[in-house]
């Protein structure tokens, strides 16, 4: 039987990826920022997930405007890795898992979910950052992957009510899957963050640190914060966040935090990272 | 559920990209993701009206595309990921291209987000900066 037995949380910065690209994270500006990822690159050495189900957001990066898929899971046997318009990030391309990503996809749209199948899929800095800053920069990544392209760029984004139900099915769905598959989730995107207009540069450290609090502790009442607060407290793009709902939804009702990062600033983004497990029940 | 597009409006500094504002922008939008193709950019960069004339824009989309008008590419449908392809084209990074939407140059941008980013205090809305 597969299960979920961990949930991480991350911000993805396309900087942050030039950053590892470019070889500068040793450099002053990086360096503190790379620092709070030691802890999780060496924890992943010993708990390396066979599959990692990594909700992302795609940025105007492999998706156009022809197309908007409110939740969209790839199920290719391997994900290209797109040119956001300075070249491909040069890391290897990401191998699916289309077994468990076929009996996901299924399970969820007869869990009323309904979910577009993507067959044809190239990954963008939404799923790469995260995935270096786990493993660093291999030759080929040591996990299998299922990305899970969630709309956060075009209001309305899906609510954090469904957001958090459909981080639920996942959990029965990896369940019911009959192979024996340690499987993570990966939630990507935020924290505070705003990149347009005369307020760009938001940051509100306080705000992320309560919506990190809550969402191990009360993801049931911080399922119903609108979207309006996430734009207003943190910032047009912090609205990202509703994915940590869905990896949050996945690890069942209680969970243990193993790990957790702040950072300001990353570019022009507040960068937060968690590193949960589900609680066993007794 | 009825749609609030309206709720946004109090967001002082902020356009929120809406399914509206998608619609007003998908020419635009559009222009913008061929930028992810090297030979589309150097089309572009060597002669940024023509290239923009193969698209069906709005002359005002292509005024602020010419300009480098990130606020009024927001203002006309354009949305920031899509724009990131145009400063993109040109080696920009996101610091250097979104400070430009601020009232502040590039160093004094940068030097805001090392010391902590902007204050949330006065930024929250435009009720409470006196301007609805
Ligand atoms: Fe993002």
């Amino acid at each position: 039987m597969a299960k979920i037995t961990a949930g991480i949380a991350t911000s993805h910065v396309p900087a942050v990826g030039a950053a590892i690209d470019m070889g500068r994270t040793e450099e002053d500006y990086w360096r503190p920022m790379f620092e709070g990822y030691e802890f999780s690159k060496n924890w992943i050495k010993t708990n390396n997930p066979d599959v990692a189900i990594i909700v992302y957001n795609d940025h105007a990066s492999y998706f156009g405007m022809e197309i908007m898929p409110t939740f969209a899971v790839g199920v290719a046997e391997s994900f290209e890795i797109c040119d956001e318009g300075y070249g491909p990030r040069p890391v290897p391309p990401v191998e699916g898992a289309p077994e468990l990503a076929t009996h996901l996809a299924a399970s969820l749209i007869l869990d009323d979910f309904d979910l577009t199948v993507l067959n044809v899929l190239e990954v963008d800095h939404g799923l790469t950052v995260p995935m270096s800053l786990m493993f660093g920069t291999p030759d080929k990544w040591p996990a299998k992957v299922i990305p899970l392209a969630v709309n956060v760029v075009m209001y309305p984004q899906p609510s954090g009510e469904r957001c958090l139900s459909i981080g639920k099915a996942i959990r029965r769905a990896v369940a019911e899957f009959d192979e024996d598959l340690n499987v993570q989730i990966w939630g990507t995107g935020g924290m505070s963050h705003q990149i347009q207009g005369a307020r760009a540069g938001l940051i509100n450290l306080p705000w992320d640190q309560k919506f990190m609090d809550d969402l191990i502790n009360e993801p049931e009442v911080l399922q119903y914060k609108p979207h309006l607060e996430y734009m207003r407290e943190a910032g047009s793009e912090g609205v990202e966040l509703i994915m940590w709902l869905i990896m949050r939804g996945a690890l069942g009702d209680k969970v243990d935090e193993v790990y957790r990062f702040n950072h300001v600033p990353a570019s022009n983004t507040s960068v937060g990272h968690l590193i949960l497990t589900p609680k066993e029940e007794a | 559920m009825k749609p609030d597009f309206e709720q946004f409006k109090d967001l002082p500094g902020t356009t929120i990209f809406t399914i509206e504002k998608a619609r007003e922008g998908f020419h635009f939008n559009e222009f913008c993701m061929s930028l992810r193709q090297e030979e589309n950019r150097k089309r572009f960069l060597a002669d940024e009206r023509s290239y923009l004339d193969e698209w069906e824009m709005t002359e005002e989309q292509k005024e602020a595309v010419l300009t480098r008008d990130f606020q009024k590419m927001l203002d006309n449908g354009g949305n920031v990921y899509f724009l990131s392809k145009i400063f993109a084209a040109e080696g920009l990074s996101y610091v250097q291209a979104v400070s430009t939407m601020t009232d502040m140059n590039v160093e004094q941008y940068q030097a805001m987000m090392k010391s902590g980013g902007r204050h949330i205090d006065g930024w929250r809305s435009k009720k409470e900066r006196g301007e609805a």
